[in-house]
């Protein structure tokens, strides 16, 4: 009974811009509101040519649509106070930053280069530290893959510097 | 009905999407959705129905696999076997792992092969009634089915139809289907074809699953000994029969509701169980009837979610979304011209679900001890070659590495999503009934020179919005009862 309470007053203690009522709800609106402008700017279509709705019309409804439930949840929040998640951990963030990497990687040097530098680091990251398994998820695997997709499904993979030497 | 099957290479089909499933069943966080999304690519190499019994067969083993990690380790393999895990996990911990197992194979071989009954007697009158549908009909079913799944869904209803209209947000983007004219593309070229299902489906799925296993690395699993799996005795055969065949019912009957399946079937059969038990009291300490509820419907579901699908081309579940999908990939349209002018291929698909139910009877009661042993691969090695399939196959269907980065954008966004309640499963739904509901909007208008009103002179398309809101009251209703 304590505890509950006690957490009830660290939550009433939170300013409301912290709790993640209102997160959720800010970041839902936010990007519905820009969404909703830009639809503002889509091409119409002349109305001789006009059959039923303009193409704004419907991605415009949905957006208010979930503009108006997001508003509905906030305010039954406040009767119901949902429950707090616990703190995201450090490996979290370190796989979200091997997307990143992925992404600048595949982008900038090459596709299968990304795959093996994300599954080392990854795997790294989740606590293997044995070699051969690291060498297993980083470059045995995604030969593999890459070798079967593109046997199998005839799949020519982007450009780059590894790639590269297997298809010249 | 079986004829079409009756060839090596789509037996060899079937016994390599039994297996897979299984596979899939048993790794927690994966499953047949995630699975059937990963091996999509892959069916491009096959003919239709081979293809289509690839999916299948996963999608039913799968199911079922997710029994064996919910009675050993305590953690559903599959969202559809949390309710196993209930009477499963301190079964087994009593020592009965066995027995535990043996129920939830025969009850999950007998609500499979219920629910193909089902499929084969239902799916062609559905058809033909659907001969009756215009636009507005089908406008008024897309809308019934995403109230329906927003409704008996998991989680809160109103954040289940965010997700659902976030889903249809997401299928308009790209040219308008009506007039070429281009929205939410901000001049992105690759935007202009739209967001493909296959990216949102295995970001959604696999890649928000690895950001979640990345939280709960210090999770350590107790494994239960399994010595061999046991066929239910007579005594437990006599205290469950009637519970299997309820939850057989019961299964059907949700799957065929457009909503989340299995989930949503196994927690209504197990809660339908203790009601009805004489010794409810046992229920959580290790119910051979919790067990036998449970699994009958969730394997119940998969052909009663299969009747919409080939039907009216309307999904009942997440994993008939991948199935749905991999059709139309092949350039086959689901709906009722399917049943009238390819009838083989479709008892190809029922005679494919039946085997596949009695495939997993037969890999699950020789080999879960084996199957058992997959979870013993470690979560750092595991999940980053998954992450090498989801990219490769993410890659592979439109050979565009934007298809990658939006897989890892949703991968995020889902993680994001489940974090804070919201379902992922009504996006996928939303999305793939996006263009139809649009669609069917936009030309139900044409019909009725722009006259909103007139929808309610048509009698299926009325009840269909009736219905709706009654889906929408009754979570009001259940928590207005839960209070009371």
């Amino acid at each position: 009974m304590n505890n509950v309470q006690n957490k009830k007053r660290a939550n009433k203690s939170l300013p409301f811009f912290f709790k993640d009522e209102f997160k959720v709800f800010f970041v839902i609106i936010f990007f519905s509101t820009i969404l909703l402008i830009s639809t503002f700017t889509f091409d119409k279509v002349p109305p001789i040519l006009n059959r039923g709705i303009q193409p704004a019309t419907f991605p415009k409804g949905l957006l208010v649509l979930i503009m108006f439930l997001t508003t509905i949840i906030y305010y039954l929040s406040f009767k119901n106070p949902w429950k707090k998640e616990k703190k995201l951990p450090k490996p979290f963030f370190l796989t979200i930053l091997s997307f990143i990497l992925f992404v600048v990687i595949s982008k900038s040097l090459d596709f299968f280069l990304a795959i093996s530098v994300l599954s080392i680091f990854v795997s790294y990251n989740w606590g293997e530290r044995r070699v051969f398994y690291l060498l297993l998820v980083g470059i045995i695997f995604p030969l593999v893959v890459f070798i079967f997709f593109e046997m199998i499904l005839g799949l020519r993979f982007p450009p780059g510097i590894i790639t590269n030497l297997y298809y010249y | 009905m079986m004829a079409p099957l009756f060839s090596s290479k789509l037996l060899i089909v079937l016994l390599f999407g039994t297996l897979f499933g299984l596979i899939l069943g048993v790794l927690p966080g994966l499953g047949p959705t995630t699975g059937g999304a990963l091996i999509l690519p892959f069916t491009m190499t096959l003919d239709p129905l081979s293809a289509i019994v690839l999916l299948t067969s996963i999608y039913c083993a799968g199911t079922y696999g997710g029994a064996i990690t919910a009675v050993l380790i305590n953690t559903p393999g599959t969202p559809a076997a949390a309710a196993t895990c209930l009477d499963g996990y301190p079964l087994a911990q009593k020592g009965e792992a066995g027995r535990a197992l043996g129920m939830a194979t025969v009850s999950s071989t007998v609500g499979g092969i219920f629910s193909v009954i089902v499929l084969v007697f239902f799916a062609p009158v559905l058809a033909k009634l659907a001969y009756e549908f215009g636009q507005p009909e089908y406008f008024a079913l897309a809308i019934f089915g995403l109230t329906m799944l927003a409704s008996i869904g998991e989680g809160s209803p109103i954040k289940n139809l965010i997700a659902g209209a976030f889903g249809i947000l997401i299928s308009t983007i790209g040219k308008d289907f009506m007039t070429s004219i281009d929205r939410f593309t901000y001049g992105i070229n690759e935007l202009s074809v739209g967001i493909g299902f296959i990216p949102v489906v295995v970001g959604l799925f696999a890649i928000s699953e690895m950001l979640t296993q990345s939280t709960l690395l210090d999770q350590v699993f107790k494994r239960v000994a399994l010595k061999a799996v046991k066929l239910p005795s007579l005594d437990d055969y006599k205290k469950t029969w009637k519970t299997i065949l309820r939850s057989s019912g019961i299964g059907s009957f949700i799957g065929v509701l457009p909503a989340e399946g299995g989930t949503v079937a196994s927690l209504i059969g197990y809660s339908e169980a203790k009601r009805f038990s004489k010794e409810p009291e046992e229920f959580g300490k290790g119910s051979i009837e919790g067990i036998a509820g449970a699994e009958a419907a969730n394997n119940a579901a998969t052909g009663g979610a299969m009747v919409p699908t080939l039907a009216l081309g309307i999904p009942g579940s997440a994993t008939t979304a991948v199935i749905l999908t991999g059709l139309i990939i092949h350039g086959v349209r689901p709906g009722p011209d399917l049943f009238r002018e390819q009838p083989d291929f479709l008892y190809g698909i029922f005679g494919a679900m039946l085997i596949a139910n009695i495939l997993f009877f037969i890999f699950g009661f020789f080999g879960a001890k084996l199957f058992a042993r997959i979870t013993l691969v470690p979560n750092k090695i595991l999940w980053p070659m998954i992450f090498a399939v989801s990219v490769c196959g993410t890659y592979s269907l439109s050979q565009s590495i934007i298809d990658v980065w939006i897989m890892l954008f949703f991968g995020v966004l889902g993680f994001f999503m489940r974090r804070y309640g919201f379902s992922v499963v009504p996006v996928i739904i939303g999305l793939i009934l996006g263009e139809l509901v649009e669609g069917t909007l936009r030309q139900s208008l044409v019909i009725f020179d722009g006259n909103w009103l007139m929808f309610l002179t048509r009698p299926i398309a009325l009840t269909f919005f009736i219905l709706s809101l009654i889906a929408l009251a009754f979570p009001l209703l259940r928590s207005k009862k839960q209070k009371n």
